[in-house]
């Protein structure tokens, strides 16, 4: 603190928080039933766009957000580990469904019990399957986590193979 | 032809050793030893009456304390004669004949029985898993195998590197 922490930093941080959170490009990427929730919020009735986040790329090295919709099996889990080892920093997760965040229904021998296992997951969404307005109160709440976030914490440049 | 029974008599009139089973009404069953499968499917197939020319399902089912353990039931349906019967074979962990040079669909389907039951198919072209990792430990459908697994309690580690 004291020196650290000094006013060009605190400025600096807001003005890139404040890009960050409002441009968050969600990467196309749907495991289950939960990924249809996930496309009717991206949809005119709900409109995930009004957060900066209409953008769902096609590759995850255009992304910088996660949304993991739907169950992990441990067939599907090195995939998901590698698509999240390609986006680049600053990079977030949300985990969005029941299964995503803890397993859900399936205490079984094929299926990960919440992506918190292998990935790092910033905002867990609670539903069988979440509502579309769940994943926008998500999105919300990421956008709020990452306006207290410091550049020293994500750095504005960094070296592949450092994950933030 | 409305009787789909008419195949099976047919089958036992050239076959010896084919048991008729007691079904529902529709679906007759035959019960084969396990070293004629391949022959009893072999005929179903090409003979000219019975002309089985699709595999529709082709499954395993465990039960556990007899002898033998576990029971294949082929489905079989005629495009030709618009007709469908269910085979059924007994085996144990030794496992059976492939069929998937009659019906190339046995292929994945025998992989299925061979990833969830552990029963291997003798002369099959590419006996791997397919549902679960290539590293998985265990049958799941097997009646002793428990739900959860055996390292359920563990952290689930994925390692790209061995990828």
């Amino acid at each position: 603190m004291g020196v650290e922490k000094n006013v060009l930093v605190t400025s600096l941080d807001w003005i890139i928080n404040w890009s960050r959170k409002n441009s968050l490009f969600p990467v196309t990427f749907g495991l289950a039933c939960c990924a249809l929730e996930m496309m009717v919020a991206s949809s005119a009735e709900y409109d995930i766009a009004r957060f900066g986040a209409e953008v769902f790329r096609p590759s995850p090295r255009q992304s910088d957000l996660m949304i993991v919709a739907g169950t992990l099996t441990k067939k599907m889990a090195p995939i998901v580990r590698r698509i999240y080892e390609q986006m680049p920093n600053p990079k977030w997760v949300i985990a969005y469904g029941a299964c995503a965040s803890s397993g859900g229904i399936f205490k079984s021998y094929s299926v990960v019990q919440g992506v918190d296992q292998i990935i790092p997951v910033d905002v867990y969404i609670p539903g069988c399957p979440p509502r579309p307005e769940a994943l926008l109160k998500g999105i919300i709440e990421l956008q709020k986590k990452i306006q207290k976030e410091t550049i020293k914490d994500r750095p504005l440049i960094s070296l592949p193979g450092k994950s933030a | 032809m409305s009787d789909n029974s008419e195949f099976l008599k047919i089958l036992s009139g050239k076959l010896s050793g084919v048991k008729i089973v007691p079904t529902p009404p529709g679906e007759p069953s035959a019960m084969v030893e396990k070293d004629s499968i391949h022959e009893a499917l072999d005929h179903l197939k090409y003979d000219r009456d019975l002309s089985f020319n699709m595999l529709v399902d082709l499954f395993a089912v465990d039960y556990m304390g007899e002898e033998p353990r576990f029971e294949i039931v082929y489905i079989l349906r005629s495009t030709k004669h618009n007709g469908r019967i269910v085979v059924k074979t007994r085996t144990g962990d030794e496992g059976l004949d492939t069929v998937s040079d009659l019906w190339p669909a046995a292929n994945f389907l025998e992989r299925e029985i061979y990833d969830m039951f552990g029963l291997p198919f003798a002369n099959h072209p590419d006996l791997r898993r397919i549902y679960t990792p290539d590293d998985f430990v265990g049958h799941p459908l097997r009646k002793e195998f428990p739900l959860e697994g055996e390292d359920f309690d563990k952290p689930f580690v994925v390692d790209l590197e061995k990828e």
